[in-house]
């Protein structure tokens, strides 16, 4: 990935910086400049609670070349208690724990290499929220 | 006053069992385990490195510190493990913890004691009213080359304390080091794995520096290991720090807690680190605490501590090193093992 | 607005067509369609096609198809709508020549995948680059969340997730431009190997090479061409949000729902008229989910219809006579013309063992992506 499409993502994808509508109150993970539920062009900037709930995921066994050496990983849909959604990686999670309503928390991972030379992206993956302790 | 107001430690769930590495290579477990007193250690992901766990643990120091974290002045990440050989780890750490821009960051590097490093002069700026907040972390995913005694210690893990003047978790009444030039373990730029010289490491290296440093913080400090309720030495096995403390005087009990070493492994920059989030884990207040590291190359670093009134009531808000040690755990076969620290050469 | 119709149709078979390049499928399939009424010359060309510049670092297929079909001059371009590249080519020229402003159009659907591109990634470029794709999500991958999701609220099963590829495959072992002709059974969709949980091998559509092309006229000028033209009754297309993460019901897709309504309402028939339908089965979960939103099951029943055979050839409603994307293959770009070449040949009562009796009205629905775009398309026979 080139460094500077990496950078720009920095704010959502480190920080897990969202927008709050101003006048429909709908949250979107990232930001946007405009509200995809009503159109305004005007979003109040908050920050997600790194935790959530799976919407709907699977276990992918066949990745792409980046992901080979992860598979077999789990991936699903997250809603957050602020109503976002967002996809990402279910890590230290068993293939049968991976469900709907599984309760999760975000935590900072390495989310993939440009091979051995390039930059090292990084990003939130979930954890089953049990997994803590 | 100028201490720790909030700090946090994170070790990677994924375990393997000293057994699975002797059955590897041939070796008596039993030996294994009766000498370097471990039992597993440990294990990153191939999505955990250095800087992932460094946000993990600084996210529980912010938790427990409850601070807005522009207003840290300074981050310090000690480490020989950074992700990458030009370009800091330090600052996708800030970028992800909140701090900054208006902060200074460094990323340091003394085999084992990097993290003690980092804390010394995250807790000097402080100290210096140069900064209202400062962050010192020491994390590492330890390389230890197969077949080498390392490999049944080298883990992973960290810990991250943040230094400031209110509302202080942890006074720190004193600080000491000894140093000297000792190559008894170095990796020379472009190795994969570090070098270590064998029982050299021990009396000259790791004995030398950290009974000097104890005893020279002992002495500035008029205390004497009774005055302790916790110690913690650099940990690279699970023999050398009881041996330390045992000559410097310190029972088993004293130790105990911060020995964390026989479950997680050798976190080198880590080590101590996590052996002191331990003991904080735990701590009462006005207990007094000693932390000592050590260094490859070679130094210690030593600290004294004492708990306050607010210890106990900030901690509950991350999660402690015991639940960590103790939770969920994935073991891994040495294949796995080989696998996600990457000893496979693969078509990448 | 005019009456359109389409007067001829070629296509490659569909497979792994080493011999053939990118610009020789589009050449076969166009050739063969414009060979068939004569050769006329088009007033332009639209090629449907997802992604030559990353199968095989070709862009700019506009002016590159009408040069080797030696029409170099002519007006030509490329539509991409990822997967419903072909679709969404078709639509435009169907404006095109409804509008008046052109005659005859030539569309040519077209994709060269097996050309040593890393396919997978290729394909993960329909889904958002930034919140999917880089965490490591493929196309099965995100069908499987789709399935998932349609299991968790309706109940559906594995077993009815291979119903759908056990029946495409038996349609498209009497297809003879099929990738795959022969039949397979329930058990070995059900021990394939794991792709995207719950997916297996043989829930998904192939990889494949292979071209389609249609000629559209004024339907007041298609006796010129044919004796057996086919109206394009209605058009309809509809998208949705990018990200699959950002869709209230990750197993409802609105975007088919709507360009379908947009086609019946065009068309001005109802679900209930039609007498068959090729869909977009990329995965045997879309099939169902693609049944469900264009309302030809209710929401949820689309599996029970499957199993209940109503969905077979001889069925109340035959889906997927071709064999579908599953049976057929899918060449991305070129799958939505093959389908609606399916349609023509069933319409004009062409389609051999397939054959739908008295087949009178038509859908073809094309879907990109995880379902962000979808183009739809009613045909009547005339």
């Amino acid at each position: 990935m080139p460094s500077p499409r990496y950078w720009r993502e920095i704010p959502s994808r480190y920080r897990l910086e969202a927008g709050r509508c101003r006048t429909c109150d709908t949250v979107v993970y990232p930001l946007r400049r405009v509200c995809p539920d009503c159109g305004a062009t005007e979003c109040e900037r908050i920050h997600l609670s790194r935790f959530g709930k799976v919407i709907t995921s699977t276990v992918v066994h066949v990745g792409p070349d980046a992901f080979q050496m992860e598979a077999p990983y789990g991936i699903a849909i997250i809603e957050t208690p602020e109503g976002a959604r967002l996809m990402a990686q279910v890590a230290d999670c068993e293939p049968d724990e991976l469900r709907p309503g599984l309760e999760v928390v975000l935590e900072f991972r390495k989310i993939r290499r440009e091979g051995a030379a390039g930059i090292i992206c990084y990003g939130h993956k979930a954890v089953p929220v049990a997994a803590l302790s | 006053m100028t201490g720790i107001v909030g700090y946090g430690a994170f070790i990677p769930r994924n375990r393997i069992k000293s057994e699975e590495i002797a059955r590897q290579w041939g070796k008596d477990p039993a030996v294994i385990k009766r000498g370097l007193l471990l039992e597993e250690k440990s294990v990153p992901g191939l999505d955990e490195d250095t800087i992932t766990i460094s946000v993990a643990a600084g996210r529980s120091a912010l938790d427990r510190a409850g601070i807005d974290p522009t207003r840290i002045g300074a981050l310090y990440i000690g480490s020989e493990s950074h992700p990458y050989a030009v370009k800091p780890s330090g600052t996708v750490v800030a970028e992800a913890l909140g701090i900054g821009p208006e902060v200074h960051i460094a990323d340091f590097e003394f085999a084992c004691k990097a993290g003690t490093e980092a804390m010394f002069v995250a807790f000097g700026l402080v100290e210096s009213g140069r900064v209202e907040y400062a962050m010192g972390i020491g994390a590492d995913t330890s390389q230890g080359a197969p077949n080498d005694a390392l490999e049944f210690s080298a883990s992973a893990g960290g810990a991250a304390f943040l230094f400031g003047q209110r509302h202080v978790l942890a006074e720190v009444l004193e600080t000491y080091s000894y140093t000297s030039d000792t190559p008894d373990f170095w990796r020379r730029e472009g190795e994969f794995y570090p070098r270590h010289g064998g029982r050299f490491t021990g009396e000259p290296a790791y004995f030398r520096h950290v009974l000097s440093a104890t005893r020279g913080i002992l002495d500035k400090s008029g205390m004497k290991p009774a005055d302790f309720r916790f110690a913690v030495f650099h940990m690279p096995n699970g023999k050398f720090p009881l041996a330390a403390g045992a000559k410097l005087g310190f029972t088993r009990e004293q130790l105990d807690v911060g020995w964390v070493v026989s479950t997680m492994g050798n976190t080198y920059s880590g080590s101590s680190p996590t052996g002191l989030a331990a003991i904080l884990d735990v701590a009462e207040p006005d207990d007094a605490i000693l932390i000592t590291s050590f260094g490859s190359g070679a130094a210690s670093d030593s600290f004294v501590l004492r708990a306050t009134e607010l210890l106990p009531e900030r901690r509950g808000r991350a999660a402690t090193v015991r639940s960590m040690l103790d939770g969920r755990r994935r073991y891994l076969t040495y294949g796995e093992y080989a696998k996600v620290r990457e000893k496979i050469i693969v078509n990448a | 607005m005019r009456d359109v119709a389409i007067v001829a149709t070629g296509m490659t078979a569909f497979g792994e067509l080493w011999q053939s390049s990118l610009r020789d499928l589009f050449v076969d399939a166009a050739l063969e369609a414009l060979d068939t009424v004569g050769r006329p010359r088009p007033d332009s060309i639209y090629v449907g096609n997802m992604s030559g510049g990353q199968f095989v670092g070709q862009e700019h297929l506009g002016p590159l198809m009408a040069d080797a079909l030696g029409l170099a001059g002519i007006a030509a371009t490329r539509v991409e709508s990822a997967c419903a590249s072909g679709g969404a080519a078709i639509r435009t020229a169907f404006y095109e020549v409804a509008s008046g402003a052109s005659d005859l159009v030539l569309v040519v659907g077209v994709e060269k995948m097996n050309d040593g591109s890393d396919v997978t990634d290729v394909l993960a470029s329909a889904a958002d680059q930034e919140t999917e794709v880089y965490h490591g999500i493929t196309f099965p991958g995100l069908y499987a969340m789709i399935a998932r999701a349609h299991m968790e609220r309706h109940g559906t099963t594995e077993g009815d997730l291979a119903a759908v590829a056990v029946k495409n495959h038996r349609h498209g072992a009497m297809n003879p431009k099929a990738q795959f002709r022969g039949e397979i059974t329930l058990e070995q969709v059900m021990t394939s190997s794991m792709v995207a949980e719950p997916l297996r091998l043989l829930h998904c559509s192939p990889v494949s090479d292979g071209a389609a092309a249609v000629l559209l006229c004024p339907l007041t000028r298609a006796k010129e061409f044919t004796d057996k033209p086919v109206l394009i009754r209605g058009s309809g297309m509809a998208t949705s949000s990018m990200a699959l993460a950002h869709r209230g019901d990750p197993s409802y897709l609105d975007a088919v729902s709507a360009a379908a309504g947009r086609a019946y309402e065009a068309a001005g028939v109802s679900p209930s008229d039609l007498d068959l339908a090729e869909v977009h089965d990329c995965f045997t979960i879309a099939e169902l989910c693609v049944l469900e939103a264009a309302c030809l099951a209710e929401r949820g029943e689309a599996a029970a219809l499957t199993r209940a055979g109503e969905t077979t050839l001889g069925g109340r409603l035959p889906i997927n006579t071709s064999g579908g994307l599953k049976a057929k293959g899918h060449p991305v770009g070129a799958t939505g013309v093959a389908q609606v070449i399916e349609l023509v040949e069933q319409l004009r009562g062409e389609a051999g063992d397939r054959q739908v009796p008295d087949a009178t009205l038509g859908m073809a629905q094309n879907m990109g992506g995880s379902g962000a775009s979808s183009v739809v398309h009613i045909l009547e026979r005339v």
